[in-house]
């Protein structure tokens, strides 16, 4: 969390208060008129202006001060809401965030670019008019003012003191400018008298040069339900008649309030290095819950402790002691689980995101698109959240570009003329389901055959299935637009996001109908800290694989192996499939066991069979990093401690699998 | 210098204000809702209690009564935080016993200034 530093907590907030407004911005677009939508980006811009200034922000407040003032005039029907004026505030937002995150000094060029453009799209001329500031002072009475006031009787009850409003008056004009003079007659009898009342009133007369609203922020607080008449001093009126001089109120000779305070408070030195980024907010009750499990167990711990003292031995012993362990054993997995969940964000931040996108690419792309997206409440990782951002960005990106049709295609095709792209997120399992739809053209079949044959990927005619045809797409340096537009094809190709995808242990699937549309579904596992693994012994060592790509295990013959030896092929239900042979893939130098085993995985349509010499079963796999030396080790994606303290090598599965279909393309060009 | 309790379920709002204050000499004690700054109203005498209005557990409206009836806050001013927009909450804080506002977002001087507007 953000410890002490409210400077951090600020750019947190500050990073939420942008998204909310943006949102809103963007809902604006759609209602122009809506006076809620309106009113939510102006306490936006306001919030973030007086917080930021609050902090230390003082380049972000100016620039949101101008913003917050464009839309307070909007507010008050000054200026229309216009298509102009939301996409320059959008802008707009983008240079708050940089603003929040830096305070360079070239930012201010920037800022103002974007300003003198908001001037422009505010319709009326901008006349730089302060709207959000107090209005300026101007002193219309030069003579001074004269006052009669009572207060509330509650007010002192309620914490008003009476001397510090006299007080206050009498600052505001030279020494001895003021002459204050109680007015007695309304204090009732003193059987009557409730002494925390407030039963006097004052006339003052105050000489000098002051605004009216000077008089007026003395009272701010009472202001609402006092009785006050203020009037200009005539400049011959004669000074006042003192009725009662013994009872002039002691207010102006009272103390001087002691007025040290003039030390500025510390503004918070220095910003936070670090973006908001590292932090992560988790609502208290799930902190609540980890606190229980703690609780439990540092009970059981006790429970452990006075067994191993109490010399219980034998039978006895043993069974409190398997009880002790099956406790700890539930706290472990009741404590990961929890544990886990502090990690978790809702997808909607990261769905968010992509309203601002779409809603920029159709403006480039002069097509009309909706943005649908369901389940945000789904939750992931935050990690995983975070790098899933650059790979959907290029998804949608790709669906607004190359899957919708321009609105004149969709109208002859009798289809609706806005395109939809649906985003979902669902959880299924120990994996999020993520789908990107869209209902535009679907992939043109041919065209990925012409590009696959001509990039040498595919022999020219040669049959191939629907599917694997789909996935021609994912190989490097595929792309079949027929023109690299300013939004896809920068240089990031569908590779790139398959890659990243298995890099999360996720996995990405592709469907295409012609005409209709297609989706792209991306499985995402929950969390990448602790996965189900398949523990297996290959030669003396223990390795894991990963028990979502395990499509099944089952055993390989000694004669099996001895006839597939040299092609390394099993059929498996009339299909070929490519097996490894881990043992001489690690050189383990150690005989095969007689009893081999064959675990196949799979990534996608595409499997691959792991040749071990015994499986040992199923296995919680905290993964750790490889250390730096190692990390650059194809095959393994990380490595795991197993109970009795040895350490296990976490298979990797895309490694192996592409390696699998390498040896079978070999074999198959050796005929 | 004063003794000031500030209660609000937001910890960097507590935080700023107890910069601020503390900045200027003051002693700032802290609450997480109505019902921790009533619990501690209950136990000190403060100068000044500076609250929210929009709190879980108990609001600022509810504890600013309960404040109100105790003696040994009697005559404590209490000032509320508000925005802008809530003209009619500053009604009802105000009816409730409140001594006065101040308006979020704020900068440390305003704090101050109204700090100082109270305190005398």
């Amino acid at each position: 969390m953000s410890g002490n530093d409210p400077v951090a907590a600020f750019r947190i907030e500050a990073a939420d208060l942008l998204d909310a407004t943006e949102q809103a911005l963007l809902d604006l677009t759609h209602d122009l008129a809506s006076r809620e939508l309106i009113d939510t980006v102006f306490r936006g811009m306001h919030t973030l202006k007086g917080s930021g200034a609050m902090f230390g922000f003082d380049a972000l407040a100016a620039f949101t001060h101008h913003c917050e003032t464009a839309f307070d005039r909007v507010r008050k029907g000054l200026a229309p809401a216009s298509p102009d004026l939301v996409a320059v505030t959008l802008g707009a937002m983008d240079h708050m965030r940089a603003l929040v995150e830096s305070d360079d000094p070239a930012l201010a060029t920037a800022g103002e670019a974007i300003l003198a453009r908001l001037h422009e799209a505010l319709a009326s001329p901008s006349d730089n008019e302060d709207l959000a500031t107090d209005a300026p002072a101007n002193g219309n009475a030069e003579k001074g003012w004269h006052l009669v006031f009572r207060l509330p009787l509650d007010a002192m009850a309620n914490g008003t003191n009476p001397l510090i409003l006299l007080d206050e008056l009498a600052e505001l004009v030279e020494p001895g400018l003021a002459r204050i003079i109680a007015l007695p007659d309304a204090i009732p009898p003193l059987a009557e008298l409730d002494p925390s009342q407030c039963h006097l009133g004052w006339d003052v007369e105050l000489r000098g040069d002051i605004a009216r609203e000077a008089i007026d922020d003395v009272f701010i607080f009472v202001m609402d339900d006092m009785e006050l008449q203020v009037e200009p001093l005539e400049l011959a009126s004669p000074p006042l008649p003192e009725p009662n001089p013994e009872i002039t109120a002691p207010a102006t000779a009272a103390a001087p309030v002691p007025n040290g305070q003039d030390g500025q408070p510390a503004r918070s030195p220095g910003r936070m290095q670090g973006g908001a980024g590292d932090s992560v907010r988790v609502p208290a009750s799930r902190l609540d819950v980890l606190m229980d499990r703690v609780g439990e167990l540092v009970i059981v711990q006790s429970r452990l402790a006075q067994l191993a003292d109490s010399g219980i031995r034998g039978p006895a012993g043993e069974l409190a002691l398997r009880s002790i362990s099956e406790e700890v054993e539930r706290l472990a997995s009741e404590l990961r689980d929890t544990t886990m969940v502090l990690r978790m964000v809702p997808i909607a931040a990261l769905f968010g995101r992509f309203r601002r996108l779409v809603h920029d690419l159709a403006h480039e792309t002069g097509k009309t698109i909706e943005l649908v997206t369901e389940g945000e409440s789904t939750e992931i990782d935050k990690t995983v959240s975070e790098q899933l951002a650059d790979p959907i960005v290029h998804l949608v990106r790709n669906a607004c570009d190359h899957g919708l049709e321009p609105a004149g295609e969709r109208r002859s095709n009798g289809k609706r003329e806005s395109g939809t792209i649906r985003l979902a997120a669902e959880q299924a399992g120990g994996e999020v389901l993520i789908t990107i739809t869209d209902d535009g053209r679907g992939i043109n079949r041919e065209r990925v055959r012409a590009k696959a044959e001509a990039n040498g990927l595919l022999a020219p005619g040669a049959a191939i299935a629907d599917a694997d045809l789909l996935q021609m797409i994912f190989h490097p340096g595929f792309s079949t637009a027929e023109q690299v537009t300013n939004l896809s094809g920068r240089g990031v190709g569908m590779d790139v996001v398959k890659r990243t995808i298995e890099g999360l242990r996720g996995t990405i699937d592709l469907t295409s109908e012609p005409g209709k549309g297609s989706t792209i579904t991306l499985r995402i596992p929950l969390t990448l800290a602790i996965i189900e693994g398949l523990l297996v012994r290959v030669g003396q060592g223990n390795y894991v694989i990963p028990l979502a790509a395990v499509e099944e295990c089952i055993e390989l013959s000694l004669e099996e192996d001895i006839r597939s030896r040299g092609r390394s092929m099993i059929t498996l239900r009339d299909r070929l499939v490519p097996f490894l042979r881990l043992r001489e893939l690690f050189a383990t130098g150690t005989r095969p066991d007689p009893y081999q085993k064959i675990v196949v995985i799979g990534t996608g349509g595409e499997r691959v069979g792991l040749v071990v010499d015994q499986i040992i079963g199923s296995h919680q796999t905290v993964i750790k990093s490889m250390s730096r030396l190692h990390r650059g080790l194809p095959s393994f994606s990380g490595a795991t401690i197993l109970g009795d303290g040895g350490v296990a090598l976490i298979l990797d599965i895309v490694q192996l699998v592409a390696l699998g279909q390498q040896q079978e393309e070999r074999l198959r060009a050796a005929g | 210098m004063s003794s000031i309790l500030t209660v609000d379920d937001s910890s960097s709002v507590r935080m700023a204000i107890r910069i601020a204050l503390s900045g200027a000499g003051h002693t700032v004690a802290e609450a997480g809702d109505g019902a921790e700054g009533l619990g501690k109203a209950r136990m000190a005498k403060y100068d000044l209690i500076i609250t929210d209005l929009n709190m879980p557990r108990m609001n600022g409206l509810e504890m600013i009564r309960e404040i109100r009836k105790l003696p040994i806050q009697a005559g404590t001013p209490i000032v509320f935080l508000t925005t802008e927009s809530d003209v009619g909450l500053k009604e009802q804080a105000r009816a409730a016993g409140a001594t006065g506002w101040l308006v979020k977002p704020f900068v440390p001087d305003h704090l101050l200034k109204v700090a100082r507007k109270v305190l005398g």
